[in-house]
């Protein structure tokens, strides 16, 4: 037998709700029939589609989360924002070279932040917004990637910044110059994509593709397998 | 935070971690492994399946949930449509935008088309930002791609059509490559060799990684690309019915604005069909891993116009969704967590399965443990699980690793008091992929002329269990494939007078199998999660 869940009082845009604990602030607003359309996308804390605000009854401070993973508690103030304008520069990034002075060209407005590091309280990744953005400002784009890494790009530190800066697109062009220009080269994916082109593969996956299926059912049994571990533990 | 009495189990497991440091539980062979899916996989409940009474297909089983829509009736009154006066009328129309359709839409620019993406949430928010665990290539010295190609056919249970997987397995690197080109960002050593992990069913370590937010990584520099090439797309869109003309040939789509509940005409040469899962349909009442539009939307439109379908009986239910705390029920604890070296273990602290076999047996294999041998447990909530014990992972691979390789993992179970460094992870399986999905060739393309598709609501390449890691592969080979034939495609057609013929022909014969007005109307679109009545106690996540 499953326990009554608990009934929390919630208030979604004013509107006074009970629901039971451990609900999501998504499944909240569903709970109390709500039916999403926008602000919701992958319901699993990837996607950034659900960014919320929220505060509490008796505390005004609004606080910032991702509406499918935030659980709901007591006394919390809903509301859900459905779009928020922001900025994308558009380039071409076989045109582009990684350095600092096109961050500066593509985003000139970063030069306005004033360093009051409201993005970096507002996001649900806690990222370590505002520095990555000093770190674009100084060209250091292996920084930017580094830190951004784990951005879900769901625009609250857009939506908060007071300057209108967008730190997440800012973020994603540093990631793409990373990866595309200076992240190191992988020699052994040309050799096999050269090899592969060379058709050095073809007749051995000819001979598994001729193969009877008892043929192939008995190499499958009888395959090597690596161990999962690079470096074999002792 | 564990409850008292799980916290307490967990000393158990903690007791048995020294004596699991050199234990190895043996791979199964492949007859314990058939007998282990026939008693135990979900695919294998007969009551969860019927035969399809209508449509190409008619006859093949298919999940209850699923036929139900198969067999729905359309969205539209073709009457009170005129196909031909169009909203919007393009070369290649794309119909989802994950990862395959944001791929499909890039080559399709690129091949000089004029494209259109209508897509029903955002572009991006699709199954493709929630996978983490990595992408599939042989191209590492020790691996081959008939390596590769050897490991997907046993995974898939010897089903899978050659020819897709001799594409898939060819293509992977240079698919990887196209993505770096892109700006993604993978995992490598300092000297730019890859840092590729196994996986479950894989004999070499294969999987390219971005941390465990693979998916993510590939969908933003995608999704980006897409508005850099000023690519046109409708967000909030889906298509509810296909249009054809009268030669036969796809001639477009109709689109339903979400918000303003319009319909919209596009006329199109090409399609390419790209609307991912069907996990949002709960099957047999499983949570899932899967976005909030995946309802098997492209599966229904294909069907109607006359594509078949494949494999549509068989699905992937991922072996470890979070089974606590439930604010997170069912949701992805991605399989990168086993291959790191965490153990599935049981209420005594036994491994019961080898953790990396492919995922139908490891996922039935939990159900054994839970169901009939009754050692697994059970949370507050009544659901039950089994230990994943990740702090292994930092007793194998040195203090953090767990921090460097699964930032995601840690971040979600962290809101909810559980440090998955030091204490392990109740898991129990979730639906999480369609392995089977519309019939297409090398290049994308169905039996319907012009109508083209990718991703996960195709199917053949992942036979009847799709591994870890070929999933985000397929996505950008047949992806790519599929943007670049319909492009090809829409230089070359020539276009008829566009008609909803089908959809008044698919009616009638709806009515003579007795089946008019039995079945909901379909496309599904959107999950009802909106509770509605007083008594409605159970909260679908």
């Amino acid at each position: 037998m499953t326990e009554q869940a608990r009934l929390l009082d919630i208030y979604i845009m004013g509107r006074h709700c009970r629901v039971p604990e451990g609900l999501t602030i998504l499944t909240a607003l569903e709970y109390s029939g709500y039916r999403v359309v926008r602000g919701c996308g992958c319901r699993a804390g990837f996607c950034g589609a659900c960014a919320t605000i929220y505060n509490f009854k008796n505390d005004p401070r609004l606080r910032y989360d991702l509406a499918c993973q935030k659980a709901v508690e007591a006394d919390m103030c809903l509301v859900q924002i459905p779009f928020f304008p922001a900025a994308k520069a558009a380039y071409d990034l076989e045109k582009i070279k990684p350095n600092g002075a096109k961050i500066l060209e593509l985003y000139p407005d970063i030069v306005t932040c004033f360093g009051c590091n409201t993005c970096t309280k507002t996001c649900p990744q806690e990222l370590e917004v505002m520095w990555f953005m000093s770190d674009a400002l100084r060209g250091d784009i292996a920084a930017v990637a580094e830190k951004s890494f784990d951005c879900v790009m769901c625009g609250l530190c857009a939506a908060r910044c007071p300057q209108g800066l967008v730190p997440y697109n800012v973020a994603l062009l540093a990631r793409r110059l990373y990866g595309r220009y200076l992240a190191p080269a992988s020699a052994h994916v040309d050799e096999r994509i050269a090899e592969i082109e060379a058709g050095a593969y073809d007749a051995a996956i000819d001979d598994l593709k001729q193969a009877p299926e008892a043929e192939l059912r008995r190499q499958y049994a009888g395959r090597d397998m690596e161990p999962a571990l690079e470096q074999q533990w002792e | 935070m564990y409850p008292a009495y799980l916290e307490e189990n967990i000393h158990i497991v903690e007791d048995t971690r020294v004596r699991r440091l050199i234990e190895a539980v043996p791979r199964l062979d492949e007859a314990a492994k058939a007998d282990l899916l026939r008693s135990y996989h979900p695919d294998y409940i007969a009551t969860s399946m019927r035969e399809l009474a209508v449509g190409v297909n008619k006859g093949d089983r298919a999940p209850v949930e699923l036929a139900d829509l198969l067999e729905g009736s359309s969205r539209i009154t073709p009457d009170e449509i005129d196909p031909a006066s169009p909203d919007y009328n393009v070369d290649v129309l794309v119909i989802g935008c994950g990862g395959a359709g944001a791929s499909a839409a890039l080559l399709a620019h690129a091949g000089g088309a004029r494209v259109l993406v209508a897509t029903k949430l955002r572009l991006g928010d699709a199954n493709t930002v929630g996978a983490q665990a990595g992408t599939q290539a042989a191209d590492r010295p020790e691996d081959s791609p008939a390596q590769h190609y050897l490991d997907t056919m046993g995974g898939g249970h010897f089903a899978n059509i050659p020819d897709l997987v001799e594409v898939l397995v060819k293509d992977a690197p240079s698919a990887i490559k196209w993505l770096e080109r892109l700006g993604v960002n993978w995992d490598k050593t300092p000297d730019g060799a890859m840092h590729e992990l196994s996986g479950g069913g894989t004999s070499r370590r294969r999987l390219h990684s971005a941390r465990d937010y693979t998916g993510l990584e590939e969908m933003r520099v995608l999704r980006d690309e897409l508005t850099n090439k000023k690519i046109d797309y409708l967000e909030f869109a889906p298509a509810v019915e296909l249009i054809l003309d009268d030669r036969g040939q796809i001639a477009g789509a109709i689109l339903l604005n979400l918000e303003t509940e319009e319909l919209l005409v596009v006329r199109a040469r090409a399609i390419v069909l790209a609307t991912g899962g069907i996990g949002r349909l709960h099957l047999q009442g499983f949570p899932t891993t899967n976005h909030y539009g995946a309802t098997a939307d492209g599966l229904v439109l294909a069907y109607r116009a006359g594509a078949g379908l494949i494999f549509i009986d068989t699905m992937q239910y991922h072996p470890t969704g979070a089974a606590y705390p439930l604010p997170i029920l069912g949701q992805l604890v991605t399989e990168k967590v086993r291959t790191l070296g965490a153990q599935l273990v049981n209420g005594r602290g036994e491994q019961f399965v080898m953790p990396l076999e492919p995922r139908d047996v490891v996922a039935s294999a939990i159900i054994r443990e839970c169901g009939e041998r009754g050692l697994g447990l059970r949370t507050p909530h009544g659901e039950a699980g089994v230990w994943l014990d990740s702090p292994m992972i930092d007793i194998l691979r040195g203090e953090g690793t767990i921090a460097r390789e699964l930032p995601a993992m840690v971040r979600q179970f962290r809101r909810y008091n559980i440090d998955i460094t030091r204490e392990p992870i109740l898991v129990y399986p979730t639906l999480h992929y369609q392995n089977g999905g519309i019939k297409i060739d090398t290049e994308g393309a169905t039996v319907v002329p012009g109508l083209f598709a990718a991703g996960e609501c195709t199917g053949g390449v992942h036979g009847r269990n799709r591994l870890i890691g070929n999933s985000t592969l397929d996505l950008f080979v047949f992806g790519r494939r599929a943007g670049a034939a319909a492009a090809r495609y829409a230089k070359e057609v020539k276009r008829g007078h566009p008609t909803l013929e089908h959809v008044r022909r698919w009616q009638q014969e709806l009515a003579q199998a007795g089946i008019a007005g039995e079945r909901p109307v379909s496309p599904h679109l959107l999950p009802n999660y909106a509770r509605r009545s007083r008594d409605h106690t159970r909260q679908e996540i």
